[in-house]
């Protein structure tokens, strides 16, 4: 499978026809996707079956609704490195709150409602508090991030003693483990938030004024765009994000371990953004593409396991596809 | 230019304030904090982290960023533990060439291709993460103690830790370059102004070339200082150490956008941020508080924190009267 992606930069490919080249920046991602279900399609046993698309569903899931979030971070011109940490904090404040910790509260179905929203809450706050230290004090947001990329993770540890909390609260659980309709929860939630905030960017001013700010802020600015409440509310909206999709892995876990919770999150969900076609420069963002990375690379990785490749030697693949999807886009670009 | 000079006023003093105020806070509340003992643990530990933030340093003056020094300093542990029976140098050997390779994939996707050094250090980081588990089997790889491996990481140089002897001459060598050759004042005009760097006739893809190779040298040296202290090359080791950097880097002063910077406040940041979890440690045995080693990153966080609004207020207020 590694040949195929490998062959689009082919030099000679390249020589003899620059249109091929654009073309592939524009739709590399959609035919690397098509490619790649092709060959499961006739090489690996198994794969044209509703358990199959249902475990790859629900494994991209949660870099899927962190990357949405990290979509409008990075149209703005920013970056959210905390993801990963807020997850880990809603992760171990919601077994906290239903299991009674904090209060005790009577009624189950109440303790779950108040743990799903004040831990998503939570990291939203939190994002907001990134919000302000980029838009407030002009901090570089890979920095202002940091902050609590590095104090997150210790704050979750801190509230849990770095203990392994463990339940079994179906009340709660169904965010991952339900499947209406054969289709499992997180998916359908997934596949709302994705409708939402592609529809959000490309249809509503909110969306517009996302793009003008990371196009050219000065000029967003000076036509009256409130550009710091624009930068605020999309770090708020990533911290939103990677709140719920901290339940999600509590959720299918059947646990919260603070130390182990959305590690990594952060570099999945910018990959997974960079492959779909959004620029890292901001002013240009796709939330469907984001969703086609994060399944790009989700299904490299399977069909490499599934064939046999060892989990290490897929990661080099990854890396590999990572930096050919970026540069591809580079030249449609240049 | 102002505020660049102004910023690194306060980056060389600020930090070097910071630092010794903490250390005599320890020296006055802590029976032990200066003893042999603790000064010289505190130093053989920290080396590594000033190697990784040494070549971070370079990378962040030229307005670039490298993320791949965990996992290059992983892949370096395991490469020269496989390669510790052998010998020191054969060791040495395999983790700084491991090092070097995963820097100059850095340099060719950074400077070739064009790539951002975000995106493509990201990569970097996966890829040597991934060779870093297939060379060592999925499993930590033991160190050999007959061949004297485990000096560079243990053992001293009279009564003075080698890797934290290897860190100091590392940076005094940073120092000589940043501040007294052509490559290093090439460093600083390339972050200050890449085009305008060029257009002077600087060869400013041999210089950002020249930084990602020497990180990955530094993060690969890293790694063989981790293998020998612990006894063994581990894989998965390394996570979060590009952050730690990034962190010390800009505690030290040097602004993320390139262009300013020192590499002695860099050492200052590594010691600073050291030494806080140093002191939580102490403060513990004092009895009078309880903090779980889990307080250390959230202290760490807030100190970030505190240090880059300060930055950022100074920086406002110069460029308002400006």
């Amino acid at each position: 499978m590694t040949e195929l992606p490998r062959s689009y930069a082919d030099r000679d490919v390249v020589a003899r026809s620059f249109d091929l080249l654009g073309f592939l920046s524009r739709y590399g991602t959609v035919i690397a996707l098509v490619l790649l279900v092709a060959f499961n399609l006739a090489f690996t046993r198994n794969f044209a079956t509703m358990q199959t698309l249902n475990v790859n569903l629900t494994q991209v899931c949660t870099i899927v609704i962190v990357a949405v979030g990290m979509t409008l971070v990075i149209a703005t011109g920013g970056i959210d490195l905390s993801v990963g940490s807020l997850m880990a904090i809603s992760g171990a404040l919601a077994p906290m709150i239903f299991m009674g910790k904090i209060l005790p509260i009577g009624n189950i179905y109440l303790g779950v409602a108040a743990a799903m929203l004040v831990s998503v809450l939570v990291a939203g706050l939190l994002g907001l508090f990134n919000g302000w230290l980029v838009a407030r004090f002009r901090i570089q947001p890979i920095v202002a991030t940091l902050v609590l990329f590095i104090a997150g993770r210790g704050i979750a540890q801190v509230m849990t003693n770095g203990n392994l909390q463990t339940f079994r609260v179906p009340e709660f659980q169904w965010i991952g483990l339900a499947r209406p309709l054969d289709i499992p929860a997180q998916v359908i939630i997934m596949a709302v938030i994705v409708a939402a905030a592609a529809w959000a960017l490309k249809k509503t001013l909110f969306g517009r004024c996302i793009l003008a700010v990371g196009g050219n802020e000065k000029a967003s600015e000076l036509a009256g765009i409130a550009v710091s409440k624009i930068k605020i509310a999309v770090y708020g909206i990533s911290g939103l994000c990677a709140g719920l999709a901290g339940l999600i892995v509590i959720a299918i876990n059947s646990s919260s371990d603070a130390n182990l919770v959305g590690l990594g999150m952060e570099l999945d969900a910018i990959a997974a953004v960079a492959v779909g076609g959004t620029l890292l420069s901001g002013g240009k963002a796709t939330i469907i593409g984001s969703l086609l990375g994060a399944l790009t690379i989700q299904l490299v990785r399977y069909t490499l396991l599934a064939n046999g490749v060892p989990d290490a030697a897929a990661l080099i693949v990854k890396a590999g596809i990572i930096a050919l999807a970026v540069w591809l886009q580079q030249q449609h670009r240049g | 230019m102002n505020r660049v000079r102004l910023v690194r006023i306060i980056g060389t003093y600020g930090v070097l304030i910071a630092l010794a105020a903490l250390v005599l806070f320890g020296f006055l509340r802590y029976d032990r904090f200066l003893s042999f003992y603790n000064v010289m643990t505190l130093l053989r530990y920290n080396s590594m982290f000033a190697l990784v933030a040494l070549g971070m340093c370079f990378v962040i003056m030229t307005g670039g960023i490298d993320l791949s020094v965990g996992s290059v300093a992983a892949l370096g542990s395991v490469a020269s533990a496989l390669a510790s029976p052998y010998g020191i140098v054969p060791g040495l050997a395999a983790g700084i060439g491991a090092g070097l390779v995963a820097g100059l994939i850095n340099a060719i996707l950074v400077t070739r291709a064009n790539l951002m050094p975000f995106i493509a250090t990201l990569a970097t980081m996966q890829a040597a993460s991934g060779s870093a588990l297939l060379l060592a089997g999925n499993q930590t790889v033991s160190v050999s103690y007959e061949s004297g491996f485990t000096a560079i990481g243990q053992g001293n140089l009279w009564t003075f830790p080698i890797p934290a002897a290897i860190a100091v001459v590392a940076y005094l060598l940073g120092s000589l370059v940043l501040n007294y050759t052509g490559t290093g004042r090439a460093v600083l005009a390339v972050g200050g102004g890449e085009d305008a760097s060029r257009l002077m006739g600087l060869r400013t893809d041999r210089v950002k070339f020249l930084v990602y190779v020497a990180s990955g040298g530094l993060a690969g040296l890293a790694g063989v200082i981790l293998a020998s202290q612990f006894g063994a090359g581990q894989p998965i080791e390394g996570v979060g150490w590009e952050l730690f950097a990034i962190a010390a880097v800009v505690v030290g002063g040097t602004l993320l956008t390139g262009g300013s910077g020192s590499v002695v406040t860099t050492l200052a940041g590594v010691l600073l941020l050291g030494i806080l979890f140093n002191v939580l440690n102490f403060e513990n045995g004092m009895g009078w508080i309880s903090l779980s080693a889990y307080w250390q990153s959230v202290i760490r966080g807030l100190f970030l924190l505190v240090v880059v609004l300060l930055q950022a207020r100074l920086t406002q207020r110069r460029l308002g009267a400006l």
